[in-house]
């Protein structure tokens, strides 16, 4: 029924950053290369031409540029004894679709992770011994350190112009920078971005408090910037039009102006749009991927045989298609073994909004995504696992992002939600509140996995993948102990009123809350609980590598751009180092 | 500011010219099994001549909601957001344009929503698991309460008093009302969430005339580049006239 194609040497499917990336440093190879991305081409221009890309309803509120369920989604429960049902409308998390993937549409938090985040077991067992870890918590180390990623944070940081002030140079402690970093060769390509009101006044209060604030690092440019690439980035506006919007300025650093089209410098390279992949097809001894199968927009079906396949797709895509296609042991809950579908996390985002006095003016719509001030004194392995109860942390930070008012309307609790009383508390409190929020890591847990659906299928016939998720007393520790920290530190800001909320209940997939979705196919060292080498190749199908974070063994307490984007670098540098030169397993189980 | 000085005399001729030409017959001339009937024919509604408008603005046409249904969102969403001294009225706005237009949308229609079955009832933290897309829902939703109302007040929605207006809506809202077909909940959500939007959003899609909202609440629009002014302007009050997508074209 599938057309069968010419032979290639790769396929990439996915074309955000991790296959981006991919694409564009090993074009220089001239293999012949084919990425499939599930949604429509997108340029700067015409696709995020200002004033239209400016419509919050389009964007913000209809989701322009996030998947469409229609064609595929996922089936979610909070534990094992229920049924599984569609995610019929987008709410928790909002994966991209269409070239630059998420990469278009994110805010540009653009991280390191730290030491302790690269290493998660052994550093918190070293300090707080093996008791701590609770029986049902997949804690794990990443297979590689902190050290061997750190010259591909620095190329990513460089690719996006990344805007911050260094912590620890080589070392070397540097006040107004996150000393809590780990140490980092170069200082950020760009200075910090301009901070609002509210970053100025969280910044003092963090400081009065003993802590130590500094700038996010922001991969939205604070000046006009040309990147070791040659490709020239635009200087932030502070429009406040960022997260889930295009960048009209190319301030934003996204793959579909900076690294996508230097892939396509490789007359080898091909970008096949609107063409989802529904498979991985592989041999007859389930040990070599032939091919992969996709359908284009008109809902022809292809096979296209590849030598080297590269799994680079959002997470969900990640695990659906690893477990649709065989490739390696799918995760069983019952026995507690397999590992496709194990491990998956989430973070949480909490803490308290913060009502100032009349008179104050916080000017909510100038900012940018990634604009805001963070500490991590309570981040990382900083706080004291044991005396605390929890393992993990979490950013505490006040940013200004957006004051588009379908989204930020914010009224004090008990005003009515709408008639006179609710549009004379809106008008009254729209400039003068603001926010300190929290940004939990979540550990992987027995309970929380990926599998497929035993009732639903996707448009396509395939079955739907199952997220099984909820909250774990470890988490709701961390946001409780966040959200005191939090609000002390709104007390010091001068708040009048300091709103927060204590919340212990299940995880819904209704409202949104972050698209830092991680897990699934983590690698590591050990085959019974990793997917994939350190390497990032399939420990089954050698011939199958994966990248995205759906290779974290958990999740921290910061953004996942910073690693995903380093991972894919490292990647591309395995493949044309040793991969290959070589094709065959880089590790021995 | 023209805008919003007219606006006022402006609702209150659509309302009377709404119940000249039938709309009104809801309000108890016609039994209420007479008016839900109509639903399906609300094209009689509005072959009404546009010289019943005053000067300046044309009278809305809807594309998706037939009479009696447009009667209950222009009621709705006044209640929601009356005009007062404080600011303008989701009616005045364009509001139940920009809703009529969302529901006949992409959007309306359920285009990117996952929408085959089974169709079961799960917990709340599943989300939504009707087969309605949200046009359908609004539909069915419009009916529900009419019919509630009609038994209990013996006219429909939109020929209620203000008082009986805010204490049904509130009622709505509280799920002290259970509605036949359509979860209580979800239609007020549904009702409510478009009615923010619409007054909200760009002016682009119909609602947010003048884009008096963003002046009511001080936000200035998204033509504005902040970079040499958010330093200056910090806990300082910004003003500018609001741009809008078409102002900026």
């Amino acid at each position: 029924m599938a057309t069968k194609l010419k032979p290639v040497d790769i396929a990439i499917v996915g074309l955000g950053w991790a296959g981006g990336i991919v694409a564009k440093e090993l074009a220089s190879t001239g293999l012949k290369i084919v990425a499939f991305e599930r949604g429509a081409p997108r340029a700067t221009n015409p696709d995020f031409m200002a004033p239209q890309v400016h419509d919050e309803l389009r964007y913000s509120r209809r989701h322009e540029l996030i998947q469409n369920l229609r064609k595929e989604t996922l089936t979610f429960r909070n534990d094992p004894s229920q049924r599984a049902l569609p995610m019929r409308q987008l709410g928790s998390f909002l994966p991209g679709e269409g070239v630059g993937g998420a990469g278009t549409h994110w805010s540009g938090l653009h991280w390191r992770w730290t030491e302790w985040e690269h290493k998660m077991y052994s550093g918190t067992v070293a300090k707080y011994g093996k008791s701590i870890v609770p029986a049902d918590m997949n804690l794990q180390d990443w297979p590689i350190d902190y050290h061997e990623l750190e010259p591909y944070y620095d190329k990513f940081e460089k690719v996006c112009g990344t805007s911050g002030k260094a912590g620890n140079l080589q070392g070397k402690k540097i006040d107004g920078g996150n000393i809590f970093e780990a140490p980092r060769a170069n200082e950020f390509p760009n200075p910090p971005l301009t901070q609002s009101h509210n970053m100025v006044l969280f910044e003092q209060a963090a400081r009065n408090l003993g802590y130590h604030p500094f700038p996010v690092p922001a991969s939205n440019a604070s000046r006009p910037y040309v990147n070791p690439d040659g490709v020239a980035l635009g200087q932030c506006h502070y429009c406040g039009f960022c997260t889930a919007y295009g960048c009209e300025a190319n301030a934003k650093a996204s793959p579909h102006f900076t690294v996508i089209p230097l892939a396509h410098k490789n007359p080898n390279f091909e970008a096949r749009t609107n063409s989802y992949v529904m498979k991985v097809n592989l041999d007859s001894r389930r040990k070599r991927a032939v091919s992969v199968t996709y359908l284009d927009a008109g809902g022809r079906e292809f096979e296209q045989p590849a030598d080297l396949v590269i799994l680079a797709a959002y997470v969900f895509g990640n695990v659906h298609l690893m477990l649709h296609s065989k490739i390696g042991k799918p995760f069983d809950f019952q026995r507690n073994s397999g590992v496709v579908g194990r491990s998956y996390a989430y973070q949480s985002m909490g803490g308290v909004a913060a009502l100032f006095s009349k008179d104050t003016y916080f000017n909510p719509f100038m900012g940018s995504g990634a604009l805001g001030t963070w500490i991590d004194d309570f981040n990382s392995d900083n706080p004291d696992f044991a005396k605390l109860g929890f393992i993990g942390g979490g950013g505490i930070s006040s940013g200004s992002n957006s004051g588009a008012p379908i989204g930020r309307r914010p009224t004090p609790p008990g005003s009515p939600r709408w008639g006179k009383g609710w549009k004379k508390a809106v008008v009254e409190t729209y400039h003068r509140m603001t926010a300190v929020g929290n940004q939990g890591s979540v550990m992987s847990y027995r309970q929380n996995y990926l599998d497929l659906d035993p009732t639903y299928t996707d448009s396509f016939g395939r079955p739907m993948l199952r997220l099984t998720f909820d909250w774990q007393e470890n988490e709701f520790r961390q946001m409780e102990f966040a959200r005191g920290i939090c609000a002390n530190i709104a007390k010091e800001m001068g708040a009048e009123q300091v709103l927060s909320r204590r919340d212990r209940g299940r995880y819904s997939i209704v409202p949104y809350q972050t698209t830092h979705n991680t897990g699934g196919t983590v690698f590591g060292d050990d085959p019974r609980t990793s997917a994939l080498n350190k390497h990032l190749q399939s420990w089954d199908v050698s011939n199958v590598f994966v990248v995205g974070s759906s290779v974290f063994p958990q999740n921290a307490g910061r953004n996942p751009t910073g690693p995903i984007g380093a991972l894919a670098y490292r990647l591309a540098d395995t493949l044309k180092d040793r991969y290959l030169k070589r094709p065959e397993r880089l590790v021995s189980a | 500011m023209t805008d919003e000085n007219n606006a006022e005399p402006k609702t209150v001729n659509r309302r009377a010219w709404l119940k000249l030409i039938g709309a009104g017959a809801a309000t108890g001339v016609l039994p209420a099994g007479a008016a839900a009937a109509n639903d399906s024919m609300g094209a009689m509604h509005h072959p009404a001549p546009k010289a019943a408008s005053p000067a300046d603005e044309p009278v809305p046409v809807y594309e998706f909601l037939n009479g009696d249904e447009a009667a209950f969102v222009e009621a709705a969403i006044d209640t929601f957001i009356p005009p007062d001294e404080v600011g303008p009225g989701a009616l005045e706005l364009g509001v139940a344009v920009f809703i009529d237009r969302q529901l006949n949308s992409g959007y309306g229609r359920g285009d990117r929503m996952y929408l085959q079955g089974p169709f079961i009832e799960g917990t709340p933290e599943q989300g939504y698991q009707l087969r309605m897309t949200p046009s359908e829902l609004f539909r069915n939703g419009i009916l529900d309460v009419n019919a509630h109302v009609r038994d209990k007040y013996k006219r429909t929605f939109d020929a209620l008093s203000e008082e009986d207006r805010i204490a049904v809506l509130t009622q709505l809202e509280k799920r002290e009302i259970q509605l036949p077909t359509v979860p209580t909940e979800i239609f007020f959500n549904l009702l409510y969430d478009l009615t923010m939007q619409g007054y909200f959003a760009d002016p682009l899609h119909g609602g947010n005339k003048g884009k008096a909202s963003w002046k009511m609440i001080g936000f200035p629009g998204i033509g504005v580049m902040y970079a040499d002014k958010i330093e200056a302007y910090r806990n300082k009050k910004y003003m500018s006239e609001p741009m809008s997508i078409q102002d900026l074209l």
